[in-house]
């Protein structure tokens, strides 16, 4: 009457039944590992995005919808639509309760990675992960006019070092008509990997992004453009008259929402001052909806995957009456039987969600280090994680119920059947 | 317990699905401890059925079944599956065999549902060794006959296989539904003789049915089927 013995002989009647078993197998397999899929990758790029920015209290911009600033600052994604000028930005670094300001300035690429003028205190003061600061791993910073730190990543995949020239694109094309190539910057440190958007940016002194664009205020290359030699542009004021937004950091962060709200209510330029963590909140509000239906989805397609357990066990019983009649004058009682058929539901649900799991894992070990280089967003959280667990608890759970189909008839016929069975 | 009879019906009636023209109504049959009994009876005429009345798989309208002194329409269907799996064999008349299983673990079987029969065996070794010795004494000692797949076998290495599995752990009482109706003359014929053999060597009482009344000659007593049930032959 051992339970063991009857799991022993619910594994050799799957095995006996091989090819069934398998498709079934890989039907919950793949089930459990799109629902798994969707919830890694939906928590892996929050992680992600939790990760890229910290002990930034505000930042502004011009108006604009919080989760655009936010967006285009601090993850590179989508333009700015409007800038805010040199004296307001100077008028916020100067307010008491401001401790620090990183202003930036977007707009330029190169090959495909976005280009930001910015000045010392970024690498004093940005801050990604639980607070960790930026690391020079070969070089030094800028402190000249044409110099490039470039993020790890824009080394690593263009084969940059120390020393190379590189040529900017004005605006974000590939390259080509819109080049700055009279103005080619030298690469004078490369920064350590922080799986964040820093890896794919190319940095530069605010005035060597302002010295790029003389001769160019009307957004393309005017004529008299190459006739400006680099002597002449270093005698000019090359301080910005706008840039693209202000990272800053607050004397005391108990006055964060006071001075959010003196800035957005400020009387001259209007301004947008957000805190980086409601503003991502704000962006998983809205894509918690899309999260929520596939989260849907691919539970439906576990019950798919449950169902084809039911089909593979209930099609199967005709042809095994012969057995179970076998099993009951061998002194099977029905709790056998039954226990039999839940048996093999059960373990087609636990090593079909079983096979899941490890198919998620394999794909994270191998696509991960893919999405972190091509996205700059490090999947977090990568291990097993105790949803796993659960999902392989609740999926081998919901198959041993549905396994009480198929049980109940095969009891209900063996009973019928008596001893012997007419095939 | 062996000193019961094997089996005692009194005022026995059964109709399939609970149905008011019973099948069976068999006023008394009695067979001893260790007799060997062969029972005859036309085909439908209902000696499956009665097989199964007797195993304790079916369950009469009324009378009473008594195996080896338990009155089986008395017991629960717990106990009854209890008794069958303790004290009988059963050999049916082809695909006796579990197919996923191998020729030992086919023999060993009734050991996984039965604590009486393990411990019977657990001085000869186990359930491996004893149903080693039990293929060998029914003539399958090769190994590479024994490494086959179940369903590889010829009908009569299955039927052996099958009496060595009615046969592990000393059961009292074997019943067998028309074992021989696949096997050849010969081949039916030395089957008989084993099992004869084997059922006095572990002296458990045989009940052997068929339609074939030529096999009565095998054994110690022969009854029809039709002189025991007084209910009209349907078929
Ligand atoms: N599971 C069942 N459900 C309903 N009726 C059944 C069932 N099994 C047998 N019967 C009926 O009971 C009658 C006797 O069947 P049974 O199998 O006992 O005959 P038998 O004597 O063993 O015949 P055979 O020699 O052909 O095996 C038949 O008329 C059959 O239709
Ligand atoms: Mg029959």
């Amino acid at each position: 009457m051992s339970g063991g013995s009857i799991l022993g002989l619910a594994w050799r009647s799957l095995m006996n039944r091989k090819g069934s078993a398998l498709l079934t197998l890989l039907a919950v397999a793949l089930s459990v590992a799109l629902f798994l899929g969707v919830d890694k990758a939906r928590n892996g790029a929050r992680a992600g995005f939790d990760n890229t920015i910290s002990g930034t209290d505000l930042i502004v911009g011009a108006p604009t919808g919080q989760i655009n600033l936010l967006l285009y600052s601090v993850f590179r994604l989508g333009n700015a639509t409007a800038e805010i000028s040199w004296p307001t930005y100077q008028d916020i670094a100067g307010r008491s309760d401001v401790a620090w300001t990183i202003p930036v300035s977007l707009g330029d690429s190169h090959r495909g990675f976005r280009v930001m003028g910015t000045n010392a205190a970024y690498f004093e003061h940005y801050k990604y992960g639980s607070g960790t600061a930026l690391e020079i791993a070969e070089g030094r910073r800028f402190d000249d006019i044409y110099e490039a730190v470039l993020g790890a990543s824009v080394a690593r995949e263009l084969g940059y070092g120390l020393g190379s020239e590189i040529v900017l694109t004005h605006g974000l094309g590939a390259g080509g008509l819109t080049d700055h190539d009279d103005k080619p910057f030298i690469v004078t440190g490369v920064l350590a990997p922080t799986g964040t958007p820093v890896d794919q940016t190319i940095h530069i002194p605010l005035e060597g992004m302002t010295a790029i664009h003389v001769g160019w205020e009307t957004g393309t290359k005017s004529p008299l453009a190459d006739t400006i030699t680099e002597d002449m542009i270093r005698s000019f004021d090359l301080t910005p008259k706008t840039i693209t937004a202000v990272f800053l950091g607050l004397e005391r962060r108990g006055t964060i929402l006071t001075t959010q709200r003196a800035l957005n209510t400020r009387a001259g330029e209007p301004l947008l001052a957000i805190i980086p963590g409601v503003a991502l909140g704000e962006l998983w509000q809205v894509t918690s909806v899309v999260e929520r239906a596939l989260i849907a989805v691919s539970i439906f397609v576990i019950a798919v995957g449950l169902v084809s357990v039911l089909i593979s066990i209930l099609t199967s019983l005709n042809e095994r009456r012969r057995e179970m009649s076998i099993l009951r004058a061998t002194g099977a009682r029905p709790g056998h039987i039954f226990f039999l058929m839940v048996a093999e539901a059960g373990l087609l649900g636990f090593v079909g969600a079983l096979l899941g799991v490890l198919i998620v894992q394999a794909g994270l070990f191998v696509l991960g280090p893919m999405l972190a280089s091509s996205y700059g967003v490090k999947l977090q959280g990568l291990g097993l994680a105790a949803i796993d667990l659960w999902t392989i608890l609740a999926v081998t759970a919901a198959a041993i119920f549905i396994g009480f189909i198929p049980a109940i008839m095969a009891l209900r016929r063996s009973l019928a059947d008596g001893l012997t069975v007419k095939l | 317990m062996t000193d019961q009879p094997a089996i005692e019906i009194r005022d026995l009636r059964f109709a399939w699905d609970g149905g008011s023209t019973p099948l069976l109504d068999i006023p008394a049959f009695d067979m001893g401890a260790d007799e060997r009994l062969f029972l005859r009876g036309p085909s439908g005429s209902g000696k499956s059925t009665l097989l199964g009345l007797i195993a304790g798989v079916l369950e009469p309208q009324s009378g009473s079944i008594r195996v080896l002194g338990e009155d089986m329409s008395s017991l629960s269907g717990a106990k009854r599956d209890r008794m069958r799996a303790d004290h009988l064999g059963v050999i049916f008349q082809m695909f006796n065999l579990v197919p996923y299983l191998s020729v030992v673990q086919n023999v060993t079987l009734p050991c996984r549902f039965s604590q009486a029969r393990r411990a019977a065996i657990a001085a000869a070794g186990g359930p491996v060794e004893e149903a080693r010795r039990l293929l060998a004494r029914l003539g399958l000692t090769d190994e590479k006959l024994l490494a086959r797949p179940v369903t590889e076998l010829s009908v009569g290495q299955q039927q052996r296989v099958a009496v060595a599995r009615a046969l592990i752990g000393g059961p009292n009482l074997l019943i067998a539904d028309e074992p021989t109706s696949a096997l050849d003359a010969d081949a039916r014929d030395r089957f008989i003789e084993l099992l004869n053999e084997e059922a006095s060597q572990s002296g458990a009482a045989l009940l052997f049915v068929s339609h074939d009344g030529a096999l009565a000659s095998h054994f110690d007593r022969s009854v029809d089927l039709s002189e025991l049930n007084r209910a009209g032959v349907a078929a």
